[in-house]
C-alpha cells in the first residue's frame, strides 16, 4: 500500500512538470530552400515577387489562350468576373462594377492571385513571365499602364491603382 | 417488424427516409466543385450541424490530401521557422470548442431591393456549427518565437486556389485553433481535412481549410479575398475592409418557406441565433411584423460564438402573420431591422447582412420570404 502511494505521487510530479513545459516542441526547423519553395505570397510592397517580366502585348497572347473563355474579350467578363472597366461605378445608386481597374487597391494582388489560382482549370500552370505579362495586359486594358510598360518585380509594386485609397479599415461602432 | 433488421455497417448513415435532408449547391461556370453548398436548417434541430451537412465554400474544389504527406509551415517574422507533420500536431495539448462558422456572404440576397423567393437554406444556409478540436495556434506560434514587430499572419490553404487570408496576430494568439477534429471525428475533406484554421466568430472565409502555411508578417498581405472580395461597399463608393467578427443575428428555421402550416393551432416557433462577439443574451420573436415582441426560451447551454437554439410557443389563428426574430448579444448589440442596416450601409454592401428576416404566413398556410 505504501509503495503504491509513492508511485502515484511520483507520476503526479511528472504530470505537473509536464504542464509547466512550453509544449512538446515537435516542430522541425525549416530550411531557407524549403521556405522559398512554399512561400508564394506577395506583399503589397512587392516582397516575394520572383524574377521575370512581361509586357501587355505578351500578356494579350496568354490571355487569348488561357483566360478569354471565362473572362471575355478584353476582360469584359462572363461567364466569370469582369476584369476591366467600371471606373466611376462605385458611388451612387447603381450596382458597383468591381474590376481590377475600378476596385483592386494593389497590383501585387493581381500577380499573387493569378499565379496561385488561375486559370481555374489549371492553377499554377503559368510561368512567372506569363503571370507578369497577363497582369500587364489587364492593367493596360484598364488604362493604368501604357502599352510599352513591362511588369516585373520592380515596376509592378510601383503601379498606382485608381482605388488605392478606396478602403476604410473597419472599426466596430464607427 | 416480423423480419430481422439489416446487418452492422462500419459507418452509419441516416435513414433512407431522410434523403431530402441534404445540402443544395451552385457551382461556378465551367466547374463542379467551385462555389457554395448550404445547410438545410429548416429540416434540422438542436445546434450542432451534422458534419455532412456543414455548409461549404470552395474556391477550387475539395483537395484529396494524404495526411501523412501533409505539412504545416510556420515562417516569416519568427525566430525558428518550423515544419509540422500531422503526427506531430496530434501530440500537442488539444482544446475543444463548439463554434459556428458563417460565410461573410450569407444572407447577402437580403440586400437586394425586392425579397428573393427562398427559404432558410437558400437565403441563410451558409452558417453551420460544429464541435472543433485541435491545437491552439498560440502554442505553435510561441514555439516558433514571434518577432515583436509582427502584427498579422497570413494563412494559406493547400487547395488548388491556394486560398489565403491575413489574420490579426491578436486573434491568432487569442482563441485560434488548428482544428484536426470536427464533431469528434477527423475533419471532413469538405471542411478542410486534415487541418483547418478555426477563428471563432470571424467570417467563414478566414477559417482557412486544408491549412498548409502560416506566414508571420508585419502588415496584411492584401490577398484577393481581403481586398476585391469580403469588403463592404458603402454608398459613397468607399469600402470597409477587415470586417472580421459576425455581428449578432438570428433566423427562424420553423415555420419557414417550404414548411407549410398544418392547420390552426399550437406551433413552436424555433430558430438559431449567433454572434461573433460572444454569447447570445436574448432572442425576441414577433408574429405581427415587429409591432409586439415576446421573449423566446434559449436552449441551454448558451455558448460563446456558437449557434444558440431559441423556441417560443405560438398559436396560429389561421390568419396572415409575419414572423420575425431579433437577437441581442452579451455586448448589448441588438440585431437591426433590414431597413436600419440598409440606412447605415446602403444596398451594395453584399457581405455581413445581419438584419432581421421576415417570413409571411398566408391564410392558406404557405410561408414565404418578405421584407417587414
Amino acid at each position: 500500500m505504501a509503495n503504491r502511494l509513492v508511485t502515484v505521487t511520483a507520476s503526479l510530479l511528472v504530470l505537473s512538470s509536464a504542464a509547466l513545459a512550453d509544449g512538446p516542441g515537435l516542430g522541425r526547423v525549416a530550411s531557407p530552400d524549403e521556405i522559398a519553395s512554399w512561400d508564394i505570397s506577395i506583399g503589397p510592397d512587392g516582397a516575394g515577387l520572383p524574377p521575370g517580366r512581361g509586357t501587355p502585348k505578351q500578356g494579350e497572347a496568354v490571355y487569348a489562350e488561357k483566360c478569354v473563355a471565362c473572362h471575355g474579350e478584353k476582360g469584359a467578363g462572363k461567364p466569370n468576373d469582369q476584369l476591366v472597366g467600371g471606373r466611376g461605378s462605385l458611388s451612387g445608386d447603381q450596382a458597383p462594377v468591381k474590376t481590377v481597374g475600378s476596385f483592386w487597391p494593389y497590383a501585387t494582388t493581381l500577380f499573387d492571385y493569378v499565379r496561385r489560382a488561375m486559370p481555374l482549370n489549371a492553377p499554377k500552370s503559368l510561368s512567372d513571365d506569363e503571370v507578369y505579362a497577363v497582369s500587364a495586359y489587364i492593367l493596360q486594358l484598364n488604362g493604368i499602364i501604357g502599352e510599352a510598360e513591362a511588369m516585373d518585380a520592380q515596376t509592378l509594386p510601383q503601379v498606382q491603382m485608381p482605388n488605392r485609397d478606396g478602403f476604410i479599415v473597419f472599426s466596430r461602432g464607427k | 417488424m416480423r423480419e430481422p433488421g439489416s446487418p452492422f455497417v462500419g459507418y452509419g448513415q441516416p435513414s433512407k427516409f431522410e434523403a431530402k435532408v441534404a445540402r443544395i449547391w451552385a457551382s461556378a461556370p465551367g466547374t463542379t466543385g467551385t462555389g457554395a453548398s448550404r445547410t438545410p436548417h429548416h429540416l434540422l434541430d438542436g445546434t450542432i450541424t451534422p458534419s455532412g451537412l456543414h455548409f461549404e465554400r470552395h474556391h477550387s474544389g475539395i483537395p484529396d490530401i494524404d495526411p501523412d504527406a501533409h505539412r504545416l509551415l510556420i515562417h516569416g517574422l519568427v525566430k525558428r521557422p518550423l515544419v509540422f507533420t500531422l503526427q506531430a500536431l496530434a501530440r500537442y495539448p488539444m482544446e475543444s470548442r463548439i463554434a459556428f462558422i458563417e460565410c461573410g456572404g450569407n444572407s447577402g440576397a437580403l440586400y437586394q431591393k425586392d425579397p428573393v423567393a427562398g427559404g432558410v437554406q437558400a437565403l441563410h444556409g451558409l452558417v453551420s456549427c460544429s464541435e472543433w478540436t485541435g491545437v491552439r495556434l498560440a502554442d505553435l506560434l510561441d514555439e516558433a518565437g514571434v518577432d515583436p514587430t509582427a502584427k498579422w499572419i497570413l494563412a494559406e490553404g493547400a487547395d488548388a486556389a491556394g486560398m489565403s487570408r491575413s489574420v490579426p496576430m491578436a486573434k491568432a494568439m487569442d482563441d485560434a485553433i488548428l482544428a484536426l477534429y470536427q464533431n469528434g471525428e477527423r475533419i471532413r475533406p469538405s471542411n478542410g481535412y486534415p487541418l483547418r484554421l478555426l477563428l471563432p466568430g470571424y467570417e467563414g472565409n478566414m477559417n482557412v481549410k486544408w491549412l498548409r502555411r502560416i506566414k508571420v508578417t508585419e502588415r496584411p498581405t492584401m490577398t484577393k479575398d481581403e481586398t476585391s472580395k469580403y469588403t463592404i461597399s458603402l454608398p459613397d463608393g468607399k469600402a470597409l475592409q477587415f470586417v472580421f467578427p459576425i455581428e449578432a443575428k438570428s433566423v427562424i428555421t420553423r415555420p419557414s418557406p417550404g414548411l407549410a402550416m398544418m392547420g390552426i393551432g399550437l406551433y413552436e416557433i424555433s430558430g438559431l441565433a449567433w454572434s461573433g462577439y460572444g454569447k447570445i443574451s436574448k432572442v425576441e420573436v414577433s408574429a405581427d411584423g415587429g409591432n409586439s415582441w415576446a421573449p423566446a426560451t434559449l436552449q441551454e447551454p448558451v455558448l460563446v460564438k456558437a449557434l444558440t437554439r431559441f423556441r417560443v410557443a405560438w398559436r396560429w389563428n389561421g390568419g396572415p402573420a409575419i414572423l420575425q426574430s431579433r437577437a441581442t448579444d452579451e455586448s448589448g448589440y441588438v440585431q437591426p431591422t433590414r431597413a436600419r442596416l440598409i440606412a447605415d450601409r446602403g444596398m451594395k454592401a453584399f457581405y455581413h447582412f445581419n438584419g432581421i428576416a421576415c417570413w409571411a404566413v398566408g391564410e392558406n398556410g404557405e410561408v414565404r420570404h418578405v421584407y417587414g
